[in-house]
């Protein structure tokens, strides 16, 4: 890792990335929810959408056998059709070496949230080992949590350095960097935290919004946030980051308007799933059901898809 | 693996192809058009006297639309005499409760018709069905709401003294906004208790006479709204029928100051909203992402023909070269085309003089050695169209600089301070609209202050409310429209 000197002061680090106005942002994505995706064009998007998917469960009570039936969901979304599978399932640590037994070897890459998940208050001699554990139990990719508590208190030198120690547990493996979102609350934020964490992190690494614990997780706003952060870091240093907008996303139709917002402002090279991903569970679904919908003309009974995630 | 997976872009640009291209999305509902409109007097719709009609088109085909009836000055003089007997008889006597009734009923039947409007509205005129959809027809409803609220509380606009209406009001509107130009003039005008006749412009008189058909639906008295279309004689009728005792007109600055020649000498009062070539003022510390958006929507909403269009940028030199990359990628994605496609950010030019008068003016841009961009995207093979077009190194003395387009293009000049801004942003026979993008709060307030423009917008840009007054300074015309000002200037004080 190239040393980074860390900017001393949030509005330090203004005067060279610039702000964010809220009002003027917003309006820029409601006009993403005004684009009208016909035929082709909406089977593509879907499927994209698909591809993207990080199929995650994320709860106390997660057994072998419920990571068993996700995985599964995961390589072959639906019965009938060619629908693609997904990106990567999402687990905590204890479950990826039993994912690893159902798509290990396969497309569908197992991702782990680690480092003292979603809080991320533990020592960070535990969140490292957490994310040791995970790696060497055979996860792809590691999402990890900032530390907000520094961010918040302006220690970014603190923050970056804890980003790049998981950076070098991560090995091999893909890092995801969660900023939490809601707990950094204005745009301004989101945008200093995405620069300070792509900062540390490789090419290919990603960015991403929300545990999906917290009040409020992705939404098109902040999303446009980071999107932007990237395009600027990319075009002044070359370094592509990826983007994982995660939870809150649960319809097709949400799902298209976050891709038309990465098709207009990162364009064509961030449209597949080595640079965008989705972060969801009950997202699946839907998207199978508008596709199903596309293939046959009609919407098939409610019963072929399962509303909760449990049904997987 | 990202390290060996991941190529790094040595050229570090984005590639906006067609990877995911969107199909055609048209807007397929039935506008409820006639074949041959006839001019609205006196509550119903009657052909000219001398029989003449004259075609509309479709500027995005040149397909021809519908006959309108062109009324002479015989019609205009059946028209004001129709609505000289509304207000004696019924309208100017009747309790502002009531009146604000009928607007409130026609306020919700253009809603209930929105679809149908909208449609012919960017039929007729070319504009992008998104924008009609969501702004024009919305907007001009909202107009009539908020003015049916104001036609029973008239007395609080001039406190201690008495309001009264002037009579028989003539209007003509442009074609840029056409329902909705109608609508900021005819809502104040009633909710007053004035009595109305308007000529709409001659490329766009569809929506106006579908007005029409609004007021028979809600029972509207007869002769209190009167339509005339035709061209400009018929709107000189307008203006200058003794009838009339009031005028406004909205338009370009030369017809605005033929109008002031010819009204010299009357007594009739009079309000003029003209032309613009309103400064967009980015300083350094802006936001730019945001200033970006804010430069596209204002000058690129409604193809530029927008009389408040933000078509000068004055960004500050340390910003220039940063602001210009980010516009370039900006509208590298705005889709030009088939204004019924609902995906369609620029429609049509709203005709062929107008075409001809932006690419004339373009031109003298590369000539007067402007440096002229735009993004090459194609262009349908008929109709009448323009690509969005950005010049650098524009200077003061340039005619792009100092003349209204009413186009897509915008011209692009850089300040070193903010006096120099200033004197820039002033320097021009216009004054009615501006914008400031700054993170500074008190430089807002100080360049709003000292800014001669009748709208100055901070940290955005072509915003509008039927409660805020808009209008000019200088050669943009006196008087406003919207809010309490705009509904002042529809009655006497006395």
């Amino acid at each position: 890792m190239p040393a980074v000197k860390a900017p001393t002061s949030l509005r330090r680090l203004f005067d060279e990335i610039g702000t964010v106005d809220q009002v003027g942002i917003e309006e820029r994505v409601a006009k993403f929810t005004t684009r009208s995706l016909k035929k082709k064009s909406k089977v593509f998007g879907l499927r994209l959408a698909v591809s993207m998917v990080d199929l995650t469960t994320l709860e106390g009570k997660d057994t072998p056998g419920k990571v068993a039936s996700l995985c599964q969901k995961a390589l072959r979304p639906h019965d009938i059709g060619d629908i693609p599978p997904t990106a990567a399932v999402c687990v905590y640590p204890a479950m990826v070496k039993h994912a690893k037994k159902h798509v290990g070897g396969t497309s569908v890459k197992i991702a782990s949230v680690a480092t003292a998940f979603p809080s991320g208050q533990a020592p960070l001699k535990t969140r490292l080992a957490e994310v040791h554990a995970a790696v060497n139990d055979g996860a792809d990719e590691i999402d990890m949590v900032i530390n907000r508590g520094a961010f918040l208190s302006g220690e970014f030198g603190r923050m970056q350095d804890e980003i790049a120690a998981v950076v070098e547990a991560c090995g091999q493996s893909t890092l995801k960097v969660i900023l939490e979102v809601s707990e950094l609350e204005t745009y301004d934020h989101i945008r200093a935290a995405s620069f300070l964490a792509m900062r540390v992190i490789r090419p290919g690494d990603f960015i991403k919004t929300s545990t999906g614990k917290t009040s409020s997780n992705a939404t098109l706003g902040n999303n446009q946030v980071m999107l932007e952060a990237i395009r600027d870091h990319f075009l002044a240093t070359g370094v592509p980051i990826a983007m994982k907008p995660a939870g809150g996303i649960r319809t097709a139709k949400q799902a298209l308007h976050f891709l038309i917002a990465v098709k207009e402002t990162l364009g064509d090279d961030w449209l597949n799933n080595g640079r965008y991903r989705f972060g969801a569970s009950a997202l699946l679904n839907d998207l199978v059901r508008q596709l199903e919908k596309e293939r046959t003309g009609a919407y098939q009974a409610p019963w072929n898809f399962s509303e909760a995630t449990e049904g997987y | 693996m990202p390290k060996t997976t991941s190529k790094t872009n040595p050229a570090r640009e984005l590639v906006f192809g067609d990877l995911w291209e969107y199909d055609p999305a048209p807007e397929t509902a039935d506008p409820k058009l006639k074949q041959r409109y006839d001019l609205f007097i006196n509550g119903a719709f009657v052909a000219p006297k001398k029989g003449s009609y004259f075609a509309t088109i479709n500027p995005a085909n040149e397909t021809k639309i519908a006959d309108i009836a062109l009324a002479d000055a015989a019609d205009v003089n059946s028209a004001c005499i129709a609505a000289q007997k509304a207000f004696v008889s019924v309208w100017g006597k009747m309790p502002g409760k009531e009146r604000g009734k009928y607007l409130y009923r026609i306020a919700r039947l253009l809603q209930d018709h929105a679809r149908e409007f909208a449609i012919a509205e960017t039929l007729d005129g070319g504009k992008a069905i998104k924008e009609s959809r969501d702004f024009d027809i919305p907007m001009a409803a909202a107009h009539f709401f908020y003015h049916a609220g104001w036609a029973d509380k008239l007395e609080h606009l001039a406190p201690g003294r008495k309001v009264a209406p002037h009579g028989v009001v003539g209007q003509v509107i442009p074609w840029n906004f056409p329902l909705l130009m109608l609508a900021w003039k005819i809502a104040p005008a009633l909710a007053a208790g004035n009595c109305v006749v308007l000529k709409p412009a001659e490329t766009t008189s569809i929506t106006a006479l579908k007005f029409g058909e609004i007021c028979q639906e809600a029972g509207l008295p007869n002769g209190v709204v009167n339509i005339v279309s035709g061209a400009a004689e018929t709107g000189a009728a307008v203006i200058s029928h003794p009838l009339t005792t009031k005028v406004a007109f909205t338009g370009s600055t030369e017809v605005g100051k033929s109008i002031m020649r010819s009204l010299a000498g009357t007594d009739k009062k009079m309000t003029l909203e003209l032309g613009g070539k309103a400064a967009n003022i980015v300083f350094d510390d802006a936001p730019l992402d945001q200033a970006v958006e804010g430069i596209v929507n204002g000058i690129f909403f409604n193809q530029g023909h927008v009389c408040c269009a933000g078509s000068r940028l004055l960004v500050q030199e340390s910003v220039a070269d940063e602001v210009l990359a980010k516009l370039k990628r900006r509208i590298a994605v705005l889709r030009v085309g088939d204004p019924m496609d609902k995906n369609t950010d620029l429609g049509a030019i709203n005709s062929r003089e107008q075409l001809a008068k932006i690419t004339d003016l373009a031109k003298s841009g590369v000539t007067e050695g402007a440096e002229k961009y735009d993004t090459g995207c194609k262009l349908p093979a008929k109709g009448f169209f323009f690509r969005p077009t950005i010049f650098t190194n524009v200077s003061m003395s340039h005619r792009i600089a100092r003349e209204e387009i009413f186009g897509p293009v915008l011209s692009i000049l850089t300040f070193r301070t903010p006096e120099e801004a200033l004197e820039k942003a002033n320097n021009t026979p216009y004054g009615l609209s501006a914008g400031v993008w700054t993170d500074k709060g008190s430089r807002i307030l100080k360049m709003s202050a000292q800014l001669k423009a009748g709208v100055v917008w901070a940290n955005t840009y072509n915003k509008f409310d039927p409660t805020s007054p808009f209008g000019g300074f200088k050669e943009s015309g006196f008087g406003r429209e919207g809010g309490k000002q705009g509904l002042l200037d529809y009655l006497s004080v006395v």
